[in-house]
């Protein structure tokens, strides 16, 4: 109780943030289901430096004021000990960060996981839903047309295009598998969502795949964190993640309204 | 007989400045000359780049305050300060002060030769370096605007002319500045490295090189492998801006709505050239300070270098290792994660020896009690900086946490606070530190800075310093991307409560805090100009040998501005590694590198690592 106050007395009101108030390190809130393990795995190592950085300091504070000593020679206890648990240290968080980067990123999505198109262009993200027939139509660059409302550039010739839906908002269902295939196409833009703990840069002439899974419905923020023009800051969109029943309704809504 | 370091002369010479000295000093040969001008490059450079990064702190909390003579700072000026601030700090100042300047100045001194290895090809590469800073300064006024691209400038932005403000010729004067800046660094290092090899004096072998000279050493290795790679993307990169190549772009891009077909080049190729040049770049910039920072922890501390021949192979393997790791900053660039995992462990690989560094500064302090003057609190200073930017390395370099943190505030403060604040700290620790051997000419013996300004500035500064970026890796971790030329009022697809304009103004109350303490910590450095200037005039003289320092710089014939004829060369002669300092219970004594050993200290060894109980 005593210190909530004092915490609320010293520091400024930010940290007292919806988001911040269920984290101590001000990370926003975890929607996805990757996350927890991500976020256990940074506090983790926040921890780790934040000990080695006291430590270190404590014992050249202590150090400088401590009377004067001959030269200390053991080698193996001040160089080679240290040494050794240092690198058992950084090899155990290595090798957990690597089995949750491979959990992530080694192996795809499930066949079974829904497919959506996001594009990047300068300022803007799109978002293509493949429609019933489950195929994304070619897109060609000399096709591109914003304000002729075909800003992806789908080819009219390919069938797979006819249902092909372009949404700027992307929209997701919760606790399904998302099958991400990342395209720019001008510059490199980086795609963000905090708040799913995902980040990918979309490269031009590349698609790059990203799956992840959407656990907890509401609105998040999508950002763009690769400079790409003067309008990098406001390059945003909103992901917003819905219950699966309300998601089957949006999208047959969707289909529905395409001519 | 060459008079003492420090005697002034009887009747100082008239100073008359007329066309021909005037002359004589700017297109001088001398290395000590050059390197007072690259020094003075350096601190224009570094005035203008900090100027830039407060009005970038100052946009960012207040964002309608109209920069004065220009009016309210648009998305692009932002961006243009950020370009400008990254490029000229990290070129003009990270790697122009202490590989260039304080190279020039103390290296032919500490290995006991009288010049640089190539002196003609010395005064090119400064007026090569003067010249990229012209360029860079004046791409900031041409039409279109500087480059705006950050100093990373990826490609295809950078690579097509109409993708945006600053892409037409400001990003061509900014390539061109940089090409300029990587052939000078390519051909100061080579002089580096040959004047290292060729003429270091008798006794001063590899094992006896200080180790501020190992920092040079790898640092001028590591420059010419990288500086070459760069100018090759540089020159890649021009030819697909003028001469329709495709090397960075791939067929189909649709960039404003001009299609570029042609060839199948791949940005990601810009990437690995840039960063192959990038990430040793920031050690090219830390090594002199590191090597520096070893050998005054032991000079004020009257104690040998602990683990000196472990130092040396911990510098050449930070160097070997630096080059290797590039892809860490590539995690999220659409690598294969597989490249990822192997770049994590080369990165995670780099702690060991840069924590065996850190274990031998704290042994070397370890219960010593030493002397605190200005030059051991700004080492002191770099290895608290050091350690605490350092120990969020390792958390970067895993990908999984990259994929989080990766182009957030968390990054800036990291860099920063490693590369920008331990880096300035080593300028600091330098400038006071040789401020005698600056200032000395021929008619006076150096002056040294003034201790008290000297502790007031390293008191204000490591405050500052801290204030400004510990709190950063908090904004990062709230999500602040970098590059947002606005944090507030961001228009998104649901107005003004869009998601992204909620989660970006989070930080706001907290941005305000670091623009505070960046304004205290650049109005700090005014204490350092001021004592600058007026020590510059009215400092202390010192003594030949102010310091009780071990290495040949400090030789008493080493009066840096005495032009010796060959016969007056001193048989400079050197017996010993440096920083051997003995030790009885009341007094502590030290043996310059080139005294000769007494006879009683006959059995005092040269071996550092292991001395017996």
């Amino acid at each position: 109780m005593i210190c909530s106050r004092l915490t609320s007395a010293c520091l400024p009101s930010l940290w007292i943030d919806r988001a911040a108030i269920h984290s101590p390190w001000l990370l926003p809130a975890d929607a996805s289901a990757h996350g927890p393990a991500l976020d256990h795995h940074l506090l983790l190592n926040l921890w780790v430096a934040l000990a080695l950085l006291t430590l270190a300091h404590l014992i050249l504070l202590i150090g400088l004021f401590a009377r004067r000593h001959s030269e200390p020679t053991r080698l193996w206890r001040i160089e080679y000990l240290p040494l050794t648990v240092l690198a058992l240290l950084f090899a155990s968080l290595t090798l957990k960060a690597e089995r949750l980067w491979a959990a992530s990123r080694y192996t795809g999505a499930s066949p079974t996981a829904l497919q959506v198109e996001v594009t990047g262009v300068q300022f803007a993200w799109y978002f293509r839903y493949p429609g019933p027939d489950a195929t994304f139509g070619i897109t060609r660059p000399s096709l591109v047309a914003p304000g002729e409302g075909n800003p992806l550039g789908l080819d009219p010739s390919d069938p797979h295009s006819a249902d092909d839906q372009v949404t700027s908002q992307l929209v997701l269902p919760a606790n399904r598998e998302v099958d991400l295939r990342l395209r720019a196409q001008d510059v490199i833009h980086g795609f963000s969502i905090p708040e799913m703990r995902l980040k990918q840069n979309a490269v031009p002439g590349q698609t790059i795949h990203l799956h992840f899974t959407p656990t907890t419905p509401g609105t998040y923020a999508i950002l763009c964190t690769q400079l790409c023009g003067l309008g990098h800051y406001r390059m945003n969109a909103t992901l917003l993640i819905l219950p699966p029943n309300q998601f089957a309704t949006w999208l047959a809504a969707k289909q529905k309204a395409a001519p | 007989m060459t008079p003492p370091f420090n005697t002034p002369p009887a009747h100082p010479h008239p100073t008359t400045v007329n066309i021909r000295t005037l002359r004589a000093v700017v297109f001088t040969t001398d290395h000590r000359v050059i390197g007072i001008q690259y020094l003075v490059l350096a601190l224009i450079s570094v005035v203008i780049g900090t100027l830039l990064s407060l009005l970038m702190r100052i946009h960012l909390v207040w964002p309608n305050w109209p920069l004065p003579l220009h009016g309210p700072i648009l998305p692009e000026d932002y961006l243009a300060l950020v370009t400008i601030h990254g490029t000229i700090m990290l070129f003009f100042v990270l790697t122009t002060a202490p590989q260039s300047g304080f190279g020039n100045l103390i290296l032919p001194a500490q290995i006991g030769a009288r010049t640089m290895a190539f002196p003609a090809l010395n005064a090119a590469s400064f007026w090569l370096t003067a010249a990229a800073l012209v360029v860079l300064l004046g791409s900031t006024f041409v039409p279109g605007g500087a480059a705006i691209s950050g100093w990373t400038a990826y490609p295809p932005l950078s690579a097509i002319t109409s993708a945006g403000p600053g892409q037409a010729l400001g990003m061509d004067l900014w390539l061109t500045s940089i090409a300029l800046f990587a052939i000078a660094s390519t051909a100061s290092s080579i002089n580096t490295l040959t004047t290292i090899i060729r003429n270091r004096c008798t006794g001063m072998t590899w094992e006896r090189l200080p180790l501020t000279v190992w920092g040079w050493f790898t640092a001028a290795l590591l420059s010419i492998i990288a500086f070459s790679v760069l100018l090759a993307a540089i020159l890649l990169l021009l030819c697909d801006r003028h001469a329709g190549t495709s090397f960075f772009l791939p067929n189909g891009d649709l960039v404003n709505g001009i299609l570029h077909k042609g060839g199948n080049g791949s940005p990601l190729l810009w990437l690995h050239l840039f960063w192959f040049f990038g990430h040793p770049e920031v050690y090219i910039a830390i090594l002199p300070g590191m090597g520096l920072t070893s050998m005054l922890l032991a000079n004020f501390s009257h104690r040998r270098v602990f683990t000196y021949r472990t130092m040396i192979a911990t510098t050449l393997l930070i160097g070997f290792l630096g080059i290797l790791l590039w892809g860490h900053h590539m995690f999220v660039a659409g690598l294969n994660p597989f490249a990822s995992s192997a770049f994590s462990i080369s990165t995670m690989a780099i702690a060991l020896p840069a924590a065996a560094k850190v274990l031998s500064w704290l042994a070397t302090t370890w219960r010593s009690r030493p002397s605190y003057k200005t030059p051991m609190l700004f080492a002191l200073g770099f290895v608290s900086l050091f350690i605490t930017g350092g120990l969020t390395g390792p958390i970067l370099a895993q990908p999984i946490l990259d994929e989080y943190l990766h182009n957030t505030f968390f990054v800036v403060a990291h860099f920063h606070l490693i590369m920008a604040m331990a880096g300035v700290f080593g300028l600091y620790a330098a400038t006071y530190y040789w401020f005698p051997l600056l200032t000395a000419t021929r008619n006076h013996p150096g002056r040294l800075l003034s201790e008290p300004l000297g502790h007031l500035h390293f008191w204000c500064t490591l405050l500052g310093a801290y204030a400004v970026f510990l709190p950063m890796h908090l904004t990062g971790l709230a999500g602040e991307p970098r590059h947002y030329a606005q944090l507030t009022g961001i228009p998104g697809p649901g107005g003004s409560l869009s998601p992204a304009g909620a989660l970006l103004s989070h930080t706001l109350p907290l941005n305000q805090f670091i623009t505070y303490a960046a304004i205290f910590l650049a109005t700090a450095q005014l204490v350092f100009l001021f004592n600058l200037t007026h020590s510059l005039r009215k400092g202390k003289f010192a003594s030949s040998n102010p310091w009780r320092a071990t290495t040949l710089e400090w030789h008493p014939t080493m009066n840096p501005f005495t032009l010796l004829t060959a016969s007056d060369t001193p048989e400079m002669s050197v017996h010993r590694a440096p920083c051997h300092y003995q030790s009885n219970k009341s007094e502590v004594s030290f043996l310059p590198q080139w005294e000769p050993i007494p006879l009683a200290q006959d059995e005092i060894e040269d071996a550092t690592d292991t001395k017996p109980e």
